[in-house]
């Protein structure tokens, strides 16, 4: 056994920094803080993964979730009645069975960390795992890489048809209403009840295009 | 550091998350006990990678996978959370009840 190093106070500070910001993210009354905390808690863990050798890994963590924590912050703004912490809060159902289920998670994972015959073969120091990856990436693993980020394109386009209220013709959740034919006329299309109106049926298919 | 002690970090990152993700009313905080379980998967993948796989690059590559989950996951739980909202004003699970017929 090796002694206490720097490297392993390192680990020990990031590793209870990211478990206590992240229970205390459902602990707090604020819920703009509880995503600071979880902010706090990824960048913790981003702080083991430079440590562990993954440096594009960690850095790209920080940078992904320093936006995201900060969109869910935003967002806890515009939906939370409490967003300040001003009165004590706590908004939690099924509590015993969430805190039994958590604790079964967490002994049952441990067990099995403690239990199996963990892999021994460190990376080596010298190699040079940032170019590693990026042939892996746009090399045997590209393939893989394209469907990611086919994904996220598919991902962007369903956010914004879940998101948005107004369609083209007018609000998305109420079928479409297209514009008149001259200004101000009457609307162009099928109507959704009675099917009258000029311009009839190829006028409504317009915002497939 | 050892593989050991980075695993046991991961688990306990996964088991504050799943009692968030099954706990929280609010939708967004259960999106955070989600965060937190992906986030305990993706210092798990690395721990491994970094002790176990010689540096293999795929387990890098695993770790690129988790984070784009995580971002799928965060867009569209944020336009459901937007859509929900807008149609039936619910902003907390117990909110909805129809899918329990």
């Amino acid at each position: 056994m090796m002694g206490f190093t720097a490297t392993d106070a390192l680990f020990a500070a990031l590793s209870l920094a990211a478990v206590v910001a992240g229970w205390r993210v459902f602990a707090t009354d604020s819920m703009v803080r509880a995503s600071f905390l979880l902010l706090l808690s990824f960048l913790a863990v981003a702080g083991i993964l430079l440590l562990l050798a993954a440096p594009y890994i960690g850095i790209a963590t920080i940078f992904m979730m320093a936006v995201e924590m900060m969109v869910m912050a935003v967002f806890m703004v515009m939906f939370m009645m409490n967003p300040a912490g001003l009165n004590p809060m706590m908004m939690v159902h099924q509590h015993r069975l969430s805190i039994a289920a958590g604790v079964i998670a967490f002994l049952g994972l441990s067990a099995a960390v403690l239990l199996s015959d963990l892999p021994d073969d460190p990376v080596d120091p010298a190699r040079p795992v940032v170019r590693d990856l990026g042939h892996e990436l746009l090399g045997p693993s590209m393939l893989v890489f394209e469907t990611a980020g086919i994904t996220l394109l598919a991902t962007m386009i369903a956010a914004v048809v879940l998101a948005s209220r107004p369609g083209r013709y007018g609000p998305s959740d109420e079928g479409s209403r297209p514009p008149g034919l001259v200004p101000g006329g009457e609307p162009a299309g099928r109507k959704p009840e009675d099917d009258q109106g000029e311009g009839g049926g190829h006028h409504h298919h317009h915002h497939h295009h | 550091m050892t593989l050991t002690s980075v695993l046991l970090v991961a688990a306990a990152l996964v088991g504050i998350g799943l009692y968030g993700a099954l706990s929280q009313q609010s939708f967004v905080m259960l999106m955070m006990g989600l965060e937190l379980m992906l986030n305990g998967a993706l210092l798990a993948v690395i721990g491994l990678w970094s002790f176990g796989l010689a540096g293999a690059p795929e387990g890098q590559l695993l770790a690129i996978l988790v984070m784009a989950v995580m971002a799928v996951e965060m867009a569209v739980g944020f336009a459901l959370v937007v859509a929900v909202y807008r149609k039936r004003q619910a902003d907390t699970t117990e909110s909805l009840g129809t899918l329990k017929q």
